[in-house]
């Protein structure tokens, strides 16, 4: 579209980009709000209430959080769910995805069927809780991960993807004697690199991202991922919580507001880490084409 | 040599026969089956076996007498939950919620698409993209946890904002009437952004043609914006409006969870939370069941009927 120049376009243009300025403002600020405060002492923030930029700088914070082992333990918890979390969702999710992008195969539209439903209809808490337990899986990390392997929208995504690729290449490697298996793995796979990337991605930020998993199936507090301790500090802590029920732990006074900040950081910044890449690719509109498969 | 090569070519017919009938073709095709069983065994397991689950709604199950021998009860559970004076209490607080998630939360993405759409230096639209787009990958707990700090009685931002200003504190995190404004406040702060990507890819395949022509009528940025862009993002704005209006029961349990407190609990006890104390905190495993699935084919229902409306109004629909 060409430049508006007239008044009117030059006023609207300023409203607008002045609104959307306050909204990114708005939106960014408590984050920032919250990693300053994290590095600074609670006399600082005490005294200044909005810090953006700390000009007493401090880890104390985070030498109090880190002086014991819950928070170490509950880090290495949550990336070890990340990344085994990710890989298997992802060996499923492919290989389902793959066997499913064959438009020939026979009883795929029943299959598809029997995915698609389960967006629209599930058996609810209890018979789900039910059924992990009588799996025996309560209490064991892979509680986090074997129940919500497969996200049937990332499995669309992805057979979509798969769906779309041009077909002279498999036909090619067919003729040269290659069955499916070599095709997926040699073919079919280097080809989707982009789009298992940002699979991988989004899972990555679901498991890292996972507390209510965590607070059904781990009675085991030595178990908990960091969401869950972040939980137990900010949230039971400030909140008065009438669930105190599986309030089970150790502190006393509520902690101080840098402590938590610190935490919030510390289960916020692989986040942030990997944001950056995942906006690179969530941008191309893997996401689109799907929404209305 | 000849006969080698007949020979081969009536090999390879029989082959071919072989596989045009329908095991034969499934028995081709046997790797693309064995790829797809473990993702199968997954839903069979993890999504259709608590479907079948459901029957102890219909039962008095007891864990340690298992599915089978538990006693067949009927409709008594439904009937007690219908009976149950919370039960309107907890209707209400879900559709209210709804409906707020509907009447604010909903239309606030598609305005903010509409002002991104109108921004021409893409340095400043990439920006607020990028800044708009984070707090979605945040969990729950994260967004939840700031607010409170934020929000406190101790110091926090909000509340000593409050009383610089010379207003009273307010003790958000507690009272009734905080709670549902909190609630849609946060989802819009975590989803509004991510909200715009379907709006803008939808805004990007409009074509420039219409836009000129209207400014050749004299036509402003805000006419064209409500006769053109809002137009052409009209069946998006429809399936997307089907999607939520499906997902009226499920107001986020992640969410709501942790944000209930005994001080609150009046407005903000929905079927999932619910369905959480009576079954896992109290062992009633039955009659949460038979809250979950009443609450399940609610949202069954209406999404069926949503999309059957869209369709009699001749638009796509979803499904």
């Amino acid at each position: 579209m060409l430049q508006d120049k007239s008044i009117g376009g030059r006023l609207f243009d300023a409203v607008n980009y002045t609104l959307l300025f306050i909204l990114s403002a708005i939106t960014i600020l408590p984050f920032i709000h919250v990693i300053a405060g994290s590095f600074t002492t609670v006399g600082e923030l005490a005294r200044k209430q909005f810090v953006i930029i700390p000009t007493v700088w401090s880890l104390e914070a985070y030498k109090f959080i880190f002086s014991t082992d819950v928070i170490f333990k509950a880090l290495s918890v949550s990336v070890g769910v990340t990344l085994f979390g990710t890989l298997f969702s992802m060996l499923l999710t492919a290989l389902m995805a793959y066997g499913l992008s064959k438009p020939h195969l026979l009883g795929r539209s029943a299959i598809m069927f029997i995915v698609v439903f389960t967006m629209l209809f599930n058996g609810g808490l209890i018979p789900s809780f039910l059924v992990v337990k009588e799996m025996g899986l309560i209490d064991s990390y892979a509680a986090l991960v074997v129940p919500t392997a497969i996200n049937a929208f990332n499995l669309i995504i992805m057979r979509n993807f798969f769906q779309n690729l041009p077909d002279g290449l498999e036909e090619s490697a067919k003729i040269d004697g290659a069955g499916y298996w070599g095709i997926f793995t040699k073919i079919v796979i280097p080809l989707s690199i982009p789009a298992v990337a940002t699979i991988s991605l989004f899972y990555a930020v679901t498991y890292w991202n996972t507390y209510l998993p965590a607070i059904l199936y781990l009675d085991d507090a030595a178990k908990w991922p960091v969401q869950v301790i972040l939980r137990q500090i900010v949230v039971l802590a400030s909140g008065l919580a009438g669930d105190t029920s599986d309030f089970g732990n150790d502190y006393v006074a509520p902690p101080a507001q840098t402590i938590k900040m610190a935490v919030i950081v510390v289960a916020t910044v692989p986040i942030l880490i990997v944001y950056p890449f995942l906006q690179k690719h969530f941008a191309k509109g893997a996401l689109i084409g799907s929404i209305k498969g | 040599m000849k006969a080698a090569t007949v020979k081969t070519a009536s090999i390879t017919a029989a082959a071919e026969k072989r596989t045009t009938g329908k095991w034969g073709r499934m028995w081709k095709d046997r790797t693309l089956y064995l790829m797809i069983i473990p993702g199968l065994l997954f839903f069979v397991i993890f999504k259709y076996l608590p479907m079948g689950g459901i029957v102890i709604a219909f039962q008095d199950y007891k864990p340690y007498e298992g599915l089978m021998k538990s006693e067949w009860v009927g409709f008594e559970h439904f009937e007690r939950l219908f009976s149950e004076p919370d039960f309107l209490i907890i209707l209400s607080n879900t559709l209210i919620l709804f409906a707020m998630n509907l009447l604010f939360f909903f239309p606030i993405p598609i305005i903010l698409a509409l002002m991104l759409n109108e921004v021409r230096h893409s340095f400043f639209k990439r920006f607020v993209q990028t800044v708009v787009y984070i707090p979605h990958f945040m969990s729950w707990v994260i967004i939840v946890s700031i607010s409170f700090i934020m929000l406190s009685m101790d110091r926090g931002l909000i509340n000593e904002l409050l009383a610089w200003m010379g207003f009273e504190k307010i003790n958000f995190l507690m009272s009734n009437e905080w709670f549902r404004p909190m609630y849609v406040l946060q989802i819009i702060w975590r989803e509004a952004g991510w909200g715009t990507i379907i709006y803008l890819a939808a805004m990007a395949a409009i074509d420039p043609q219409l836009y000129e022509a209207a400014r050749m009528d004299g036509a402003n940025r805000l006419r064209q914006i409500w006769h053109i862009t809002l137009p052409s993002i009209r069946s998006v704005i429809i399936v997307l409006l089907i999607l939520k209006i499906g997902d009226v029961l499920e107001l986020g349990f992640e969410h709501i969870f942790l944000l209930l407190n005994s001080m609150n609990q009046e407005v903000a006890e929905i079927f999932d939370t619910y369905v959480y104390t009576a079954g896992l905190k109290q062992g009633e495993y039955s009659f949460s069941t038979a809250v979950g699935f009443f609450k399940s084919i609610v949202g069954l229902v209406l999404i069926m009927g949503a999309n059957w409306i869209a369709k009699k109004a001749g638009e796509d629909g979803v499904y």
